[in-house]
């Protein structure tokens, strides 16, 4: 059984006598010790998919349909009362900028402290377990960092105090939104294969929200790919990279610059992201797409199987997979 | 003669302490290259290396403390005020947040009319005619001239921002991040848009960018900075094929690669295993580094 396990999930904002939907009927799982990315670019929904888990929407947004099913548990069901004691201890949030999650005031020591006690936890030392916690995130000498304050660490470190703080609890799930965007590539590096050992030694899941492709190559093990709020594409990670089922993904694996060798130019998309008022019917990608036609407009999209473990939502891809049926079934029906 | 040519830029900013001495933060040290004409010309460093005050040094946005600038052989430095708004008209610069780098009470009209007013070129016709010129050069339509910037999305943002940039017929632009707060798909465009420009309208850039696929793709020749230094400068093939300089080769082993099947195999670096003021060394024609 999967860890999480989220359908249908819409989280909408009013625009005077309607709910636009940002968030559009989201389904994923996430096994234990398993890594998601979830990917896209700015207005993908990719953000607000991850605070909905958390029922974190901002006002006025709302999830307005679907069911986040943590370890058997619909947290749908919870009383906020309930929630909170979800999130940090079973699922916690590793946000992009990590001074704006700390509290400039405190010592990296006491706010960890806090935490573990306000959860019952640290034991008989706290402060202890503290100091071994800042070590399992690979801080250098943690005695001497558990006294020192959030701006007297660098944007690495810092990033380092958050996960300890994310995992003082030991919550099954972690959920990483643009964890590295805002460091220096070198300490993303850093982050990252933290991030990845921290996964095995502790069997936990990962939800890695990024817009970047290139963290997601060697951090996730399944990509969702997110486009006008919808996924449009999930497939594990070799998958994705090297048979893209969805022509939004194909061309953002196009546009990355390094990808084609061709001097000089890249290759970018037309047009921009829709905004969630001008949605068009049918497939949102389809202004934007080269292999756009008459099916595309107006027809209500699904995610189509590619195979078990890959699903695309493009129509070409149920084309597809008619004709290979018709032709399976062989001459008896022509 | 190269178009730029800079040699032993220095720039230090002095705090007074209150309850401290006195501190000197030394941005920009010893910083020597040259740009050839029609080249783009790459400064990549991590935050804080020093490469945007190198660039705003170069066209005074920020006084130099020492060194010299040359621009088309002329003194950049030694310029009185008057001068050197004659020679701003031939150097602009390219901003990386096309929302905060945009006047938001300001028509479009305006912003990209702006360079033109303050120099006081040809008769406000013209210049209107030259703003609509301007926008479609940049792939805008002159309906945009009327609206103001909340009304566009960060690309066709950028795009009014690379117009005002070339609203005075420069032939040196300094991109500063210009494609950094934009995402993959609307970046490329933008990166295309300044390679057709400098096409069409001969210009020599200096890109300065975090971001090393992408100045792979666009830079002539590279100079990586640390620190405050050059640690290497090279043509773009033999920085990224032979690194020199044991941070460029550790900030190369940490580009993240779009591809599961290359595992990452990152080279740390120890600060204090170089020496930071050995002086750069030519290794190979066009190439050298601290080394």
């Amino acid at each position: 059984m999967s860890l999480l396990s989220v359908r249908h999930l819409t989280t909408a904002f009013p625009a005077g006598d309607r709910w636009l939907p940002a968030v559009q009927d989201v389904s994923f799982d996430i096994a234990r010790g398993e890594t998601l990315a979830l990917v896209g670019e700015s207005g993908s929904g990719k953000s607000l998919t991850a605070y909905s888990l958390l029922r974190l929407v901002p006002p006025p947004g709302r999830i307005i349909g679907g069911d986040i099913i943590l370890d058997g548990q619909n947290l749908m069901d919870l009383a906020e009362a309930e929630m909170e004691k979800v999130r940090g201890a079973r699922i916690s949030l590793i946000f992009q900028e990590p001074m704006s999650a700390l509290n400039p005031v405190r010592t990296i020591g006491s706010q960890l402290t806090e935490a573990m006690t306000v959860h019952g936890l640290g034991g008989a030392d706290p402060k202890a377990a503290a100091i071994a916690l800042l070590g399992t995130v690979r801080m250098d000498d943690p005695a001497r960092r558990f006294d020192e304050y959030p701006h007297q660490l660098s944007g690495g470190l810092r990033q380092r105090a958050l996960i300890a703080l994310a995992l003082c609890c030991r919550p099954s799930l972690i959920v990483a939104d643009e964890p590295t965007t805002a460091l220096d590539v070198t300490i993303q590096a850093e982050i990252l294969n933290l991030l990845r050992q921290l996964k095995h030694e502790f069997g936990l899941s990962l939800l890695l929200i990024t817009h970047d492709l290139g963290v997601v190559a060697h951090t996730a093990d399944r990509v969702a790919v997110m486009y006008a709020g919808r996924i449009v594409e999930e497939a594990p990670v070799r998958r994705l990279f090297k048979s893209p089922a969805h022509p939004y993904t194909q061309a953002l694996l196009r546009a990355m610059p390094g990808s084609t060798h061709s001097a000089r130019r890249l290759s970018p998309i037309e047009g921009h992201v829709p905004a969630l008022q001008e949605l068009p019917p049918g497939c949102a990608f389809a202004p934007r797409c080269q292999w756009v036609h008459e099916a595309c407009v107006g027809e209500t999209t699904d995610l189509y199987p590619v195979d078990a473990a890959h699903t695309s939502r493009c129509v070409l891809v149920r084309e597809a997979q008619r004709l290979a049926a018709d032709q399976a079934q062989g001459p008896s029906h022509s | 003669m190269p178009l730029v040519d800079v040699s032993a830029l220095d720039k230090r900013y002095e705090r007074a302490g209150l309850w401290h001495a006195r501190r000197t933060t030394h941005a920009v040290r010893d910083v020597t290259f040259s740009i050839e004409s029609g080249e783009t010309f790459g400064l990549v460093g991590e935050s804080g290396s020093g490469k945007t005050t190198t660039g705003r040094c170069l066209l005074r946005l920020i006084e130099p403390t020492a060194g010299r600038v040359r621009f088309n052989g002329e003194d950049v430095l030694g310029l009185d005020r008057h001068a050197l708004r004659r020679l701003r008209r031939q150097m602009q610069m390219v901003f990386q947040d096309p929302y905060t780098s945009l006047n938001p009470r300001h028509r479009i009209a305006t912003i990209v009319e702006e360079p033109l007013d303050i120099h006081r070129v040809g008769t406000p016709t013209w210049r209107h005619a030259r703003a609509t010129e301007l926008l479609e050069l940049v792939g805008l339509d002159r309906a945009a001239l009327g609206r103001y910037p909340h009304e566009f999305s960060g690309g066709q943002r950028q795009r009014i921002g690379i117009a005002r940039a070339l609203a005075l017929e420069p032939s040196f632009i300094v991109a500063d991040e210009p494609v950094s707060a934009l995402d993959v798909s609307v970046q490329a465009q933008i990166v295309n848009l300044l390679a057709d420009l400098q096409q069409q309208l001969s210009l020599t850039y200096l890109f300065i960018s975090h971001d090393l696929r992408l100045v792979r793709h666009i830079c002539t020749r590279v100079a990586v900075m640390y620190r405050g230094r050059i640690v290497e400068l090279a043509p773009v093939e033999a920085l990224f094929g032979t690194p020199q300089h044991p941070y460029t080769r550790a900030l190369l082993s940490a580009v993240p690669v779009p591809d599961p099947d290359v595992p990452p195999q990152r080279i740390e670096f120890d600060p204090s295993s170089v020496d930071l003021d050995a002086p750069l060394r030519e290794i190979a024609p066009g190439h050298s580094a601290r080394v």
